[in-house]
């Protein structure tokens, strides 16, 4: 095959990142789609492509909850985590006019500390004996300590949301600072109010932001195992701890894939119709 | 245009920290003119402008709209609207939904916020652009949708913070035009910011020219060309030729003057700034058009002076000659009409300067 010396530059260029990608994504993903058609017999895998797997993983019903309460967690999270962001990085954007650097430097603090730390430390705060019991109980606020805190959905959901607030604010902080000051001057000028403006002018300009976090969250949250595990209790199980239990515990690695790609389709799916929707929406901001 | 004032300003003063951008301002804009406020960069005409339109509150002083104070009055409550130096096109939304963003608010019923929109749209010339996005608009095209959502709103007073600027250059005199003459047919208050001195002359009623946070002189474009107050503004408005003059006399028919440059005259009285101490006077002005060189020895003038010409600068219709008068170093500026049969004298003619005593200009 000739090449022109533009084409073999850029092939040069890429092939690094593109072999590391066709390595360590493609190839993991292609065997996990082939072992999803196929059986596991005790400590041998029959090859014959059947569709078993995908029919138990999508006819029992707990497969169905798991998937359910993972789709659920993570849209929990990502509403709580873009509502909290946003003021954030509105605040950084229209109110910090000094040191700015500075503040972005701060809000990634969290991402100092390992993310199984920051879990733990959760686990501290939120314990039956934890720093928030033993201040409630220690102000004689409440008599016993709180259950509800800890090992259940609940904690997931604050565990995630801390996690993964950085990744929110950035993304809206961008678009907001790409909003030229003179249209929320000359929103005002035509007759709004502070209120009225942010809905017509600010908020849509800033979409684009909004769509991208509600994305960055959703994706990763949804597949999360190390959180459900360490604070969700059996309540907080999700789909993720299912897959690592039917490619450990279980030995079922075919099931284990078929799951693995059923939620990722769910997951694209969603995403696509999250970014066709921000897409329609913000489709003529420039 | 009537002698009611629209916006009267009282003693504005602004500032930012512990820099004045505005000290004093006290100034009367009449109902219907075209005003505009002309000076550098930096002179405090754009915060003037905004402090008119609410974005900016005065640190002393008043603003007055229509007889009313607006202390206190935020920007969206205020009987202005502004045409932005970037336009300020709002990019989600088309351009009819643009010129109806304000619209909104006043609660009309949709078929009169359409008509309404249409008007607006067909007196900036832009009908049928109602549905394109704001980017597939081109600057000029931005510029008139930028208008056509002010004047949308009928406000007693549109601001005009450099709408021009971001034009080219022939595009730019035809929008001076074009802007003059949409003001004048519907009769509404424009204030204009801007640092071209062509463009406020072309358009305006009156203009006022601002140095260093404050109003230099308020006049006519022709009373500000003709008679300017200080050689800074001389100087700012046009080319003015400065030569140094000494007083000789002052009396009821005018002021004699001795320049040495071009000779012996006296300024009629009409041409001499009530109250002028002609003692005081150090130097006179005189624009280069108000010089001529007399071609043919046979041509006259009321007053002549002899000169070598130092250099040339042809522009077409005009060309700007450089000449050294009566032996003095510092050349003086004129300008002649290319006529036909008429050729550019080079650098080193003998020529011969006509000028009369109603073109010197005094200054103190």
């Amino acid at each position: 095959m000739i090449l022109n010396r533009e084409a073999r530059q850029g092939l040069t260029l890429i092939s690094p990142t593109l072999v590391y990608a066709l390595l360590l994504l493609a190839a993991p993903l292609l065997t996990v789609v082939t072992f999803s058609f196929w059986t596991q017999d005790y400590l041998d895998i029959d090859t014959t492509i059947t569709l078993n797997n995908y029919r138990e993983a999508w006819t029992q019903p707990i497969y169905r909850t798991l998937i359910f309460r993972s789709l659920w967690v993570s849209l929990v999270v990502t509403l709580v985590t873009v509502i909290l962001a946003f003021p954030i990085a509105y605040y950084l954007s229209f109110h910090v006019t000094r040191r700015k650097a500075l503040w972005l430097f701060l809000i990634t603090i969290p991402f100092w500390t390992s993310y199984l730390l920051r879990v733990f430390l959760w686990k501290v705060i939120l314990g039956y004996n934890g720093v928030l019991n033993s201040a409630l109980t220690g102000l004689g606020i409440i008599d016993e300590p709180l259950t509800f805190l800890l090992y259940n959905v609940n904690a997931v959901v604050i565990t995630l949301a801390h996690a993964w607030a950085p990744f929110a604010i950035l993304p809206i902080f961008v678009a907001l600072e790409k909003i030229d000051r003179s249209l929320l001057e000359a929103a005002e000028d035509l007759g709004d109010g502070a209120v009225r403006r942010f809905f017509r002018v600010t908020l849509p300009l800033a979409m684009p932001g909004v769509i991208a976090s509600t994305l960055i969250v959703l994706i990763p949250t949804v597949g999360d195992f190390v959180t459900p595990r360490l604070v969700g209790g059996t309540d907080g199980l999700m789909i993720s701890n299912m897959i690592q239990i039917q490619f450990g515990k279980a030995n079922n690695a075919p099931l284990g894939a078929a799951l693995a790609v059923s939620s990722m389709v769910i997951v694209s799916s969603i995403s696509l119709v999250i970014f066709l929707v921000g897409k329609k929406f913000g489709g003529r901001v420039q | 245009m009537s002698e009611k004032p629209i916006i009267e300003l009282r003693d504005v003063v602004k500032t930012f920290g512990t820099v004045k951008a505005l000290n004093g301002i006290n100034a009367n804009i009449r109902e219907g003119e075209f005003f505009s406020l002309l000076g550098p960069s930096g002179c405090g005409k754009t915060t003037l402008l905004r402090m008119i339109a609410g974005f900016e509150d005065p640190s002393g002083g008043e603003i007055l709209i229509d007889g009313k104070s607006m202390r206190g009055i935020p920007a969206n409550r205020r009987p202005t609207n502004m045409v932005f130096q970037s336009y300020a096109i709002f990019p989600h939304l088309s351009v009819a939904e643009n010129v109806a963003y304000g619209l909104k608010r006043k609660k009309l019923p949709k078929t009169e916020v359409t008509d309404e929109v249409n008007k607006a749209l067909s007196m900036v010339d832009l009908s049928g652009y109602g549905g394109r996005a704001a980017h597939e608009l081109s600057g000029g095209q931005r510029q008139r949708v930028a208008l056509a959502r002010a004047l949308v709103m009928r406000p007693k007073v549109v601001l005009l913070d450099e709408p021009l600027s971001a034009l080219d250059k022939k595009l730019r005199e035809q929008m001076q035009v074009e802007l003059r003459q949409l003001q004048q047919s519907i009769g509404i208050t424009f204030i204009l910011v801007t640092h071209d001195q062509e463009e406020a002359l072309i358009m305006s009623d009156r203009i006022a020219v601002m140095f260093e946070g404050n109003i230099a002189q308020i006049d006519s474009p022709e009373g500000l060309y003709r008679h300017p107050v200080s050689k800074r503004v001389a100087s700012f408005i046009g080319v003015m030729n400065f030569l140094d003059a000494r007083a000789t006399g002052q009396n009821d028919a005018g002021v004699s003057l001795d320049i040495p440059a071009l000779g012996k005259v006296t300024v009629p009285a009409s041409h001499v700034p009530d109250g002028l101490d002609a003692n005081s006077v150090e130097s006179v002005g005189v624009r280069p058009e108000m010089l001529t060189i007399l071609f043919d020895e046979r041509d006259t003038a009321e007053a002549v002076a002899k000169g070598v010409v130092t250099s040339t600068s042809y522009y077409g219709d005009m060309t700007y000659y450089s000449v050294a008068l009566n032996g003095m170093k510092a050349p003086v500026t004129l300008s002649m009409r290319n006529t036909a049969g008429r050729s550019v004298l080079p650098a080193g003619s003998e020529v011969r300067v006509g000028w009369g005593a109603e073109s010197i200009v005094l200054f103190e």
